[in-house]
């Protein structure tokens, strides 16, 4: 490659074998929310290369530490952890300034949210919301509880395992994604249909956070490392047709 | 392709989406900042447009725990990001061109407070019509589609504009035109989005 790619430029195409496909029966709400056309492919023009640009006093000094950003008269019930990882591109190229927002459960795995009727308690001191940007290394990290696992209607004896969920906003907008954390050792990961639809145990093993002991705080929390790879901009060769400056 | 690494896989954004995106629709309050559906302020030039809408589901039942968010030029037709060089148009400093909505836990509707956007130079210097970028996650959506969103009163602009032509099927360009009216004086577009069967909107691979 002759140079490095600079804003503006294009990314390499999705593999779409990288993720679970639209239409995955075995979860089954996918079954009516999934596409039956196959999808357009564009070649990327600007509307595809730019993305909003996130500034770190948007964000709040808490924002990243889940255990204190809705604690009211105590701490949160549950093993405190730190997760702690980079979000770079498919070339390895940090992504800066990339914006992390995490939701979870709490320690009973029960969300704090209107629609969910889940027998587990609600924690007072819990809110389960964070985000974050990353550094100029693409580096990242927060401060939670571990989230517990729970029930879901799928079929009737389905349980997700503990995870936590991700919206990363890189610097292009076709790198925008969703996913989910696990964590290593979960005796339900092997079951969970949310998870076995991704096609490859290469890509379920990168959604599984891996116990990091450098990073733990003595006599206090653990910790787990999640790296995170988006889409990768590529160096224009010649001429740069997104920007339409050639002919 | 050695030396590349795979894309973190995706996964569905679950039913709970609003508690990390939009804790307000989640029933409670913990950031001082929220991101929202509102993308202008007092300052913002161009045409203050309303846009609405409801996605619905393969049996024709509206989703309404979607969440949508949207990325666009502002009235010069300049996107709010360094990538954007583009000669001679200025950045809106009221300005950034992205929100995100999610539907109504009863009705099913959207919703975006914007401006219109202006044109947009495309690859090999092809103009495309005035356009919203819309990215739509929910329960069961296992990777964000992405789509965009055009205007009915553009139809001189849109019959040139390079993405609707790519589109070989031209009964199915239409799924992407958002329908202007005026409704208590003010400027209103309803786009409606079909994940799947009869109306399928289309989607991008992008």
């Amino acid at each position: 490659m002759s140079r490095a790619p600079v804003a503006g430029d294009e990314f390499m195409m999705r593999d779409t074998t990288s993720h679970p496909p639209a239409y995955a029966p075995a979860y089954k709400t996918s079954v009516l929310r999934s596409p039956r056309n196959a999808l357009i492919s564009l070649q990327q023009s600007l509307s595809e290369v730019t993305a909003p640009v996130f500034r770190a006093e948007e964000l709040g000094p808490r924002d990243n530490d889940l255990i204190m950003n809705a604690a009211k008269d105590g701490m949160p019930v549950g093993e405190r952890i730190i997760v702690h990882g980079c979000v770079r591109d498919q070339y390895e190229r940090p992504v800066a300034n990339a914006l992390v927002e995490v939701w979870q459960a709490n320690a009973s795995g029960r969300y704090r949210h209107k629609k969910d009727q889940y027998i587990g308690a609600l924690d007072p001191n819990f809110g389960g919301c964070g985000r974050m940007l990353t550094d100029a290394n693409g580096y990242y990290a927060y401060r939670t509880i571990r989230p517990g696992p729970y029930p879901w209607r799928n079929r009737v004896n389905d349980w997700r395992p503990a995870h936590i969920h991700y919206a990363i906003s890189g610097d292009g907008w076709v790198q925008r994604l969703i996913t989910q954390m696990y964590f290593e050792g979960d005796p339900l990961i092997a079951s969970c249909p949310i998870l076995r639809i991704v096609p490859s145990e290469e890509q379920i093993r990168g959604l599984i956070a891996m116990q990091d002991t450098t990073a733990f705080v003595p006599l206090d929390s653990r910790a787990y490392r999640f790296d995170i790879v988006l889409r990768g901009r590529r160096a224009t060769l010649f001429e740069n047709l997104v920007q339409g400056e050639a002919q | 392709m050695t030396g590349i690494l795979r894309e973190t896989a995706s996964q569905t954004a679950g039913p709970y989406v609003h508690i990390g995106l939009a804790p307000n629709q989640a029933g409670f309050d913990i950031f001082e900042n929220n991101f929202g559906n509102v993308l202008v302020t007092p300052q913002t030039k161009g045409e203050r447009i309303h846009i609405e809408g409801t996605v619905f589901d393969g049996s024709n039942t509206p989703v309404r725990d979607v969440l949508i968010e949207c990325w666009q030029a502002n009235a010069e037709g300049k996107y709010n990001s360094p990538g954007d060089r583009q000669p001679g148009k200025k950045l809106d400093p009221a300005f950034r061109g992205w929100g995100r909505a999610c539907s109504d836990f009863d009705t099913g509707l959207y919703s975006f407070e914007t401006i219109k956007p202006g044109v947009v130079q495309g690859r090999k210097g092809r103009p495309m019509a005035p356009h919203i970028n819309l990215w739509i996650v929910a329960r069961g959506i296992n990777l964000g589609l992405n789509t965009r969103l055009y205007f009915s009163d553009e139809g001189e602009a849109n019959a040139k504009d390079p993405v609707l032509n790519l589109i070989e099927w031209e009964v199915r360009r239409k799924t992407l035109i958002a329908q202007r009216e005026t409704r208590d004086g003010k400027v209103v577009y309803r786009f409606d989005i079909r994940l799947q069967g009869d109306g399928e909107t289309v989607f991008f691979d992008i």
